[in-house]
């Protein structure tokens, strides 16, 4: 019993992180319909910069991860501007190569600045909670509240105010958007910044639990990529729900099945269930 | 219909030449290892642009199935089966793994497919690090056989012991493959395939299936792969899980990118150059994936077509540009 | 020759085709005409196998096509072409007609790889009927250009010949002439009477009455998804439903 409290509590706050990450990728999708490959390599950045901000330069956890949230919303808004603008009425696959590139840039650029080995983030908040039986280091439950409150503000941003309306306007329907008279460019980059800062926040979150290293943004965007699409393409709800169900799915197969294959699982029900179901499990029937 | 202009193809002539003596100009044994690696990479790439360029299906598991490839062979050839079995083999089986996984995502437009490929990809490369009864684990297969001896009549045999014998079996596959292309591409069939990448939904109401072309594409080209990666292990003699990697195929994608997509020689001219170049860029270390990321954006940005593509471009231009100098001067003397 | 029953096509709720059956007689020319959204071209998707229907069954002879995939209706002999000029723009002309005469041919896999005799055979049979198609369409001349240097009119051409080439029973035709200038219509126009009188069936999707009123045959009217009515220009056009429907639609415009 204890150990499945201790695989459901660590299953939540997997799931906090891939909740974000795939939140982020999922508004970028539904906006500019480009796989953005590179993903998880913003969020394996957004991790070294506050490991620079908090670290290298000593100013502190929060203020490290705001500056960080800041940075990628800039290198957002730049990989908008000088990768997938340009190619928006090039063929679709054009687009998907550009993003590739931008993963292989990402990568090497970590590997380049802050060498192959693993760095640690000296953990702000080392203390530990005992409740039910089960340890709860306060960074490990930061990572839970963190995510909460990151996605009621985006939820309060997206329906609330005339910005985030514009985002579902376009997500919806980049023609009539644009007639409206929206900038649709703006909005973009707008999308993007928050998808990058948002993959910020989770990196910050979860960094100073485990080590920084350049290709860790890999496997966690494929992961984003595998809950997008079996939450629906461009679906913030799927994204969510995905993500939790996935770090649960993976703490308890990792737990009780196996740890080395723990990776295998998401990718495997990936392919099973786009041969079953070939939109998603909550995707749009195409018209 | 589809023939070439001499010029062409006495350049082709040379450049066979040029690769047929290439044992007797590059004594150095490195260099000569390079190449060899290039023509296994041009093999496998050229299978990816089929993919790729002509049909428009972006593929992240190329690697994956040259790494089956390379698998297959080691594993075969490591229980005692002869190479000349093994090679067609492991091929087969990264064709038909192509099949499994192709026959539920190419029904699919779009983004899905190139997800799921390199989710595939990622999936090949974890199982061949940690099955170790049969991939060794992280550190692979060693000792892989060298192919066996042909015996040929009246003239004795042809053997594989040394790096030329393997370099001369290389280049002969990557002529069968560019051939089998050549066949492929210059046909009514190979339009099809353009057909599909260009416009989906016409190629549809004109009675192509395009499910079946996509999937013919893309088995075809893992076969391609398949046969680079078994080529691969015997040549090197050892494979570990890089060889199926993800690194792997996003080289197979910077060659047939820079090289050229859609154009037969682009892929070769990518898999000879770029590791020559990187060869030559040693200095930079990390630097230069962190410079051809940016250069695959540059490219698919600014000369889509690759350096090929823009070399014949360019040729267009001066033969345009000659033929206007040619009425020009005519209707001066006229 | 192409019969369609009780045809209906909901989306999300919505109808955009309701209970419509009419049919197609062989060597006719029919029009389909309706205000915007009347679901004109949602039919012509539903015959194809673009889209699925929700209700209702399509016959070609007598052989029911219903919900066949887009390449079998089109190798069942059903050709068409769409609103917007689709073409293949990065091929050359003559691979336009090439590809449209596909299906037609046993051009596979290993016929292609191993240079069969049966494939000198198609692909030979393929160039020829595409540049006897292109001599049909007046673009023989122009079989080398890439797509993107025809002109507008040459495109339309172009995207019938596409259809054409393969020999089809039925060409179904989605505003052929739209965008076009008065002198340009009226090129496409004979070039349509010259397909039919070469015996092949033409169904089209058309906005400008004047056109329409001197090459069919036939008119079926659309309003909301719904047929209001079936006859010769001449009957149509003293309907009082589709003066009402017209009228209507102009007033809300």
């Amino acid at each position: 019993m204890e150990l499945f409290l201790q695989q459901l509590f660590n299953g939540i706050m997997f799931g906090s992180t891939y909740a974000i990450v795939a939140l982020g990728l999922t508004l970028v999708m539904g906006i500019l319909n480009i796989p953005n490959f590179a993903h998880g390599h913003l969020y394996m950045l957004g991790g070294y910069c506050l490991f620079f901000f908090a670290g290298t330069l000593g100013l502190g956890y929060w203020a490290g991860m705001v500056l960080s949230v800041a940075a990628l919303g800039l290198v957002g808004v730049l990989m908008e501007k000088f990768v997938y603008r340009p190619l928006n009425d090039q063929p679709h696959i054009n687009a998907f190569i550009a993003a590739v590139g931008s993963l292989l840039f990402l990568e090497s650029f970590a590997l380049v600045v802050w060498g192959p080995q693993g760095l640690r983030i000296p953990n702000p908040h080392p203390q530990a909670i005992e409740l039910l039986g089960i340890t709860m280091s306060v960074q490990r439950l930061l990572v839970i509240i963190g995510a909460i409150v990151l996605i009621a503000g985006l939820h309060l941003f997206m329906k609330k105010t005339i910005a985030g309306a514009t985002i579902e306007a376009v997500a919806q329907n980049r023609e009539g958007a644009m007639l409206t008279g929206i900038n649709v460019n703006r909005v973009s980059a707008m999308t993007f910044a928050i998808s990058t800062g948002t993959a910020a926040v989770a990196a910050s979150l979860i960094s100073p639990i485990f080590m920084l290293s350049p290709s860790m943004g890999a496997i966690l965007g494929m992961k984003a990529f595998v809950i997008v699409i079996l939450g629906g393409m461009g679906s913030v709800p799927g994204a969510i729900l995905g993500g939790y169900l996935l770090g649960l799915i993976e703490a308890l197969g990792g737990g009780y099945i196996s740890a080395a294959y723990k990776d295998v699982f998401a990718f495997a029900a990936l392919i099973l269930i786009l041969s079953i179901k070939p939109t998603g499990l909550f995707g749009k029937r195409e018209v | 219909m589809f023939t070439k202009p001499i010029h062409t193809k006495l350049l082709y002539l040379v450049i066979l030449a040029a690769a047929l003596l290439l044992p007797w100009y590059v004594p150095d044994a490195y260099i000569f290892q390079i190449v060899t690696m290039s023509v296994i990479f041009a093999i496998s790439t050229s299978g990816m642009n089929l993919i790729l360029g002509y049909t428009g299906q972006v593929t992240l598991a190329h690697g994956a199935f040259f790494g089956i490839g390379a698998y297959g062979v080691a594993i075969m050839t490591k229980a005692g089966i002869s190479f000349w079995l093994a090679l067609p083999a492991s091929a087969l089986i990264s064709a038909f793994i192509g099949l499994l996984i192709g026959l539920p995502t190419l029904r699919t437009r779009g983004a899905y497919f190139a997800i799921v490929t390199l989710c595939f990809g990622v999936i090949v490369w974890i199982v061949s690090g940690n099955w170790i009864e049969l991939t060794g684990g992280h550190n692979g297969i060693f000792g892989i056989p060298r192919p066996s001896a042909i015996p040929v009549p009246f003239f004795g045999e042809i053997t594989f012991f040394t790096q030329t014998g393997m370099y001369y079996l290389s280049l002969a596959f990557l002529l069968i493959v560019l051939f089998a292309l050549h066949r492929l591409v210059y046909s009514v069939f190979g339009l099809t395939f353009m057909a599909v990448r260009n416009n989906e939904p016409l190629a549809d109401s004109v009675g192509i299936n395009t499910f079946t072309t996509k999937l013919v594409s893309f088995v075809a080209g893992n076969f391609i792969a398949g046969i680079a990666g078994g080529l691969y292990a015997a040549i090197i003699g050892a494979v570990s899980p890089t060889a199926a990697g993800y690194m792997m195929t996003f080289n197979f994608l910077i060659f047939v990118i820079l090289g050229g997509m859609a154009t037969l020689s682009g892929p070769v001219v990518g898999a000879f150059a770029i590791p020559i170049i990187m060869e030559f860029m040693q200095f930079l270390e990390d630097f230069r994936m962190l410079i051809f990321g940016a250069l695959l954006i540059l490219v698919i940005i600014y000369f889509p077509m690759g350096l090929v593509g823009g070399l014949r471009r360019l040729n267009e231009k001066v033969v345009a540009w000659r033929q206007r100098k040619t009425t020009e001067s005519g209707h001066a003397s006229s | 020759m192409l019969r369609v029953e009780s045809l209906t096509k909901r989306f999300y709720g919505l109808v955009a085709v309701h209970e419509l059956s009419f049919d197609i007689k062989k060597g006719e020319i029919l029009a389909i005409i309706g205000p915007n959204g009347a679901g004109k071209s949602t039919v012509f998707n539903l015959i194809t196998g673009t889209l699925k229907p929700t209700s209702g069954r399509i016959y070609i002879e007598d052989q029911e096509i219903t919900g066949l995939r887009p390449y079998k209706v089109a190798s069942k002999g059903i050709s068409r072409t769409f609103q917007t000029t689709s073409l293949f723009d990065q091929l050359r002309v003559i691979d336009n007609l090439m590809i449209g005469y596909k299906w037609r041919t046993g051009l596979g896999f290993w016929n292609t790889l191993l240079h069969t005799p049966a494939w000198k055979a198609y692909q030979t049979e393929a160039y020829k009927r595409s540049m006897e198609t292109l001599d049909f369409l007046g673009l023989a001349d122009k079989s080398d250009y890439f797509v993107p240097a025809l002109s507008q009119e040459e495109q339309k051409r172009l995207a019938i010949g596409i259809a054409l080439v393969c020999k089809p029973r039925i060409l179904l035709l989605d505003e052929p002439t739209g965008g076009l200038i008065q002198e340009e219509t009226e090129r496409v126009t004979d070039l349509i009477r010259r397909v039919r009188d070469n015996g092949t069936t033409v169904c089209l999707i058309e906005h400008k009455m004047q056109m329409i009123m001197g090459l069919v045959d036939r008119i079926v009217v659309l309003n909301y998804g719904k047929k209001i009515a079936d006859g010769s220009p001449d009957e149509v056009k003293s309907d009082q439903a589709v003066i009402q429907a017209y009228l209507g639609g102009e007033v809300n415009a």
